[in-house]
């Protein structure tokens, strides 16, 4: 059932000095107390049909308002609610101002429809009529009293979104962790469908030490900013974009480079919404990592009850993840790693078998104990090109996810028919073309992290001026668990 | 096409006033400009067509057929058929609109009419402060003596 709400008053001023307040869509936190900010998304200016803007109010809720009419001649506005964190559903709004030409006054006239959850139907009325509507009427009075109309700011050009100042990790010509040079830059403002966010928390994987090293140029051209994923909370957001407001804690898989910094404008529909039990850091650590994770075991590997299956690097930031999940969903879970230590670690993570190996040695073990391995993770490369065909039992699946060691030479398809093996080689990104697949398998992750189902990993954290020093402890093979740069 | 807007708050709710303007046969109750009133052929004065035949204190006879009536508006919109006014396709409509903060109403008098070019100036003039106006002070005279 539609709610309406009806207000209206007489302003003791002549209707071209009202209207010239109200037909600014950007006004409100000049006069109306309810309102703490403002903001015009995007480039839009506020008296652009269509133009969204962005209120902060002081309670804290966050409301995005779409201005659909505005008639010079008729003295109206219309507009509606695009996304708010009051259940106001479906809220078209009209103020409409007619002169009182007895006595050069203004009757203004606002009133709204909308829905509301069962049972806030009062509540709700009530909230609108005086919170919003009598105190706007009482408040715009004391701005037009007050003389804060002829200061000047709403009749200078409209505010929009500044870009913001960004500090980023910037390579200006690829090499050694060295390379990674702090620099500053600015965030535009978010376009249609863009969405700009401050950075908490950004993943290191090892994409991004190729990309550092020149392995891909054309995916990070120089002087380029490394750096494929992030956390932190939304700033603002470009035209058209819903299911995220101003505050929102999210995570962004990018399509192209450049996480390394302190605030990034992305597209839209590579962000997701972060769920409160998984904190900034962990967000980091096992987003695209335990995305890769989930793609591995349920797509590629289709790891069940008995699936022998062999990591590598499994004490590593996906290592780790594959372990912990892979158990859980019954495989046997072999890994290779480089230290003592590391076998400590990956035992605790579901690895039944950790061989600890620096020289990539491994075949004989698996054929011995196992019988082969069913499905391998393979983050090595050439250097274990060898031993992975050796390991792997008739109809196996190679799954090449990375080339630490190396780019992997060719494999001629007649070596594969021996053992009936397949070959995959994906890209992560091509399993989360879309937004949904994104959220998806981001959901996934997280509801197995909360329910601990999926053992979260150590993570590893320096701040963002180091990223040359984490790359290099990357690098290093030193490491357990995730990395993460702090913005 | 000339057009006259006026405008005016009147202190008494838009039920109490509008019971008093809907009735098309009710002016000489309120506006002491109007000396009399009758609907032609017996009609209902809520009867939408209905036509009023009044004198106003000057002597002018009018005539003037009921267009439109919304109780739900608050509105009537009325022609003038016969006047000697000087004026072709007039179309008049009166409207109010509760003022929610109060019991006070927002009134609207508005028209549309043909007539010479050089009687503009007047007409606009006798029309919106004359009639409209001069019914506005009435108004307010009349709910304000409650």
């Amino acid at each position: 059932m539609f709610q309406r709400v009806v207000r209206s008053t007489v302003i003791d001023a002549p209707i071209d000095r009202v209207w010239a307040v109200l037909r600014d869509f950007n006004s409100h936190d000049q006069w109306h107390d309810v309102v703490a900010d403002s903001r015009i998304e995007g480039r839009d200016r506020g008296d652009q049909v269509g133009c969204v803007r962005s209120f902060t109010l002081k309670d804290g809720n966050r409301i995005r308002e779409q201005l659909l009419t505005l008639s010079d001649s008729e003295h109206t506005s219309t507009y509606c609610i695009v996304e708010a964190t009051v259940p106001l559903r479906r809220y078209v709004a009209t103020l409409t101002l007619t002169p009182v030409t007895d006595g050069d006054r203004t009757f203004w006239h606002w009133e709204s429809t909308f829905a509301t959850p069962p049972g806030r139907e009062r509540e709700l009325r009530e909230m609108v009529a005086r919170d919003v509507y009598e105190a706007g009427f009482e408040n715009l009075r004391r701005h037009l009293r007050d003389g804060g109309d002829r200061r000047g700011a709403a009749a200078t050009a409209m505010p929009t979104a500044p870009a913001l100042p960004t500090r980023r990790a910037v390579v200006h010509r690829y090499g050694g962790p060295e390379v990674l040079q702090p620099g500053d830059g600015e965030a535009p403002p978010p376009n249609a469908g863009e969405v700009r966010i401050r950075q908490r928390a950004i993943g290191v994987n090892y994409l991004d030490v190729y990309l550092r090293k020149g392995w891909i140029p054309a995916l990070m051209p120089l002087p380029g900013v490394p750096g494929m994923e992030a956390v932190g909370t939304v700033v603002d957001v470009g035209a058209g974009v819903s299911g995220l407001l101003p505050g929102d804690r999210v995570a962004y898989l990018g399509h192209a480079p450049g996480a390394y910094c302190s605030v990034r404008t992305v597209p839209a529909e590579c962000v997701v919404r972060l769920p409160a039990a998984i904190d900034d850091d962990l967000a980091a650590a096992t987003f695209l990592k335990g995305i890769t994770a989930d793609l591995l075991l349920r797509d590629l590997g289709r790891v069940g009850s008995g699936t022998r299956l062999l990591v590598h690097a499994a004490a590593g930031g996906v290592g780790l993840l594959v372990c912990s999940w892979a158990r859980r969903l019954g495989a046997t879970v072999i890994g290779t790693v480089s230290s003592e230590d590391k076998a400590r670690v990956a035992r605790e993570y579901g690895c039944v078998h950790p061989i600890v190996t620096a020289e990539h040695r491994f075949a004989d073990v698996v054929q011995s104990r196992f019988g082969g391995a069913d499905v391998v993770v393979d983050g090595i490369g050439d250097g274990a090109r060898d031993e992975n065909f050796a390991a792997l039992a008739r109809r196996g699946h190679w799954i090449s996810l990375g080339q630490a060691s190396g780019a992997l030479q060719p494999i001629a398809t007649d070596q594969l028919v021996t053992k009936s093996i397949t070959f995959s080689r994906p890209a992560v990104f091509d399993y989360v073309a879309t937004q949904a697949s994104l959220a998806e398998r981001a959901g996934r992750v997280w509801d197995a992290l909360a329910d601990g189902t999926l053992k979260a990993p150590p993570i590893e954290r320096h701040s963002l001026g180091a990223a040359g020093a984490a790359h290099a402890r990357l690098e290093s093979r030193r490491t357990i668990g995730a990395l993460i740069l702090l913005a | 096409m000339i057009r006259v807007y006026t405008s005016s708050v009147i202190d008494a709710s838009a039920d109490t006033v509008w019971s008093r303007v809907r009735d098309f046969n009710g002016m000489p109750q309120w506006n002491p400009n109007i000396a009399d009133s009758r609907i032609e052929n017996g009609e209902a004065s809520d009867r939408v067509g209905c036509i009023r035949h009044f004198h106003t204190k000057d002597g002018g006879m009018i005539r003037e057929r009921l267009l439109a009536l919304s109780d739900y508006d608050y509105s009537c919109v009325y022609e003038i058929l016969e006047s000697p006014m000087g004026v072709a396709n007039y179309v008049a409509t009166l409207k109010l609109t509760p003022v929610t903060d109060g019991a006070r109403c927002f009134a609207e008098w508005s028209a549309e009419f043909d007539c010479a070019e050089e009687r503009e100036q007047e007409l606009v003039e006798t029309i919106g402060q004359g009639v409209f106006q001069g019914g506005f002070e009435a108004l307010k005279r009349h709910f304000g003596r409650r």
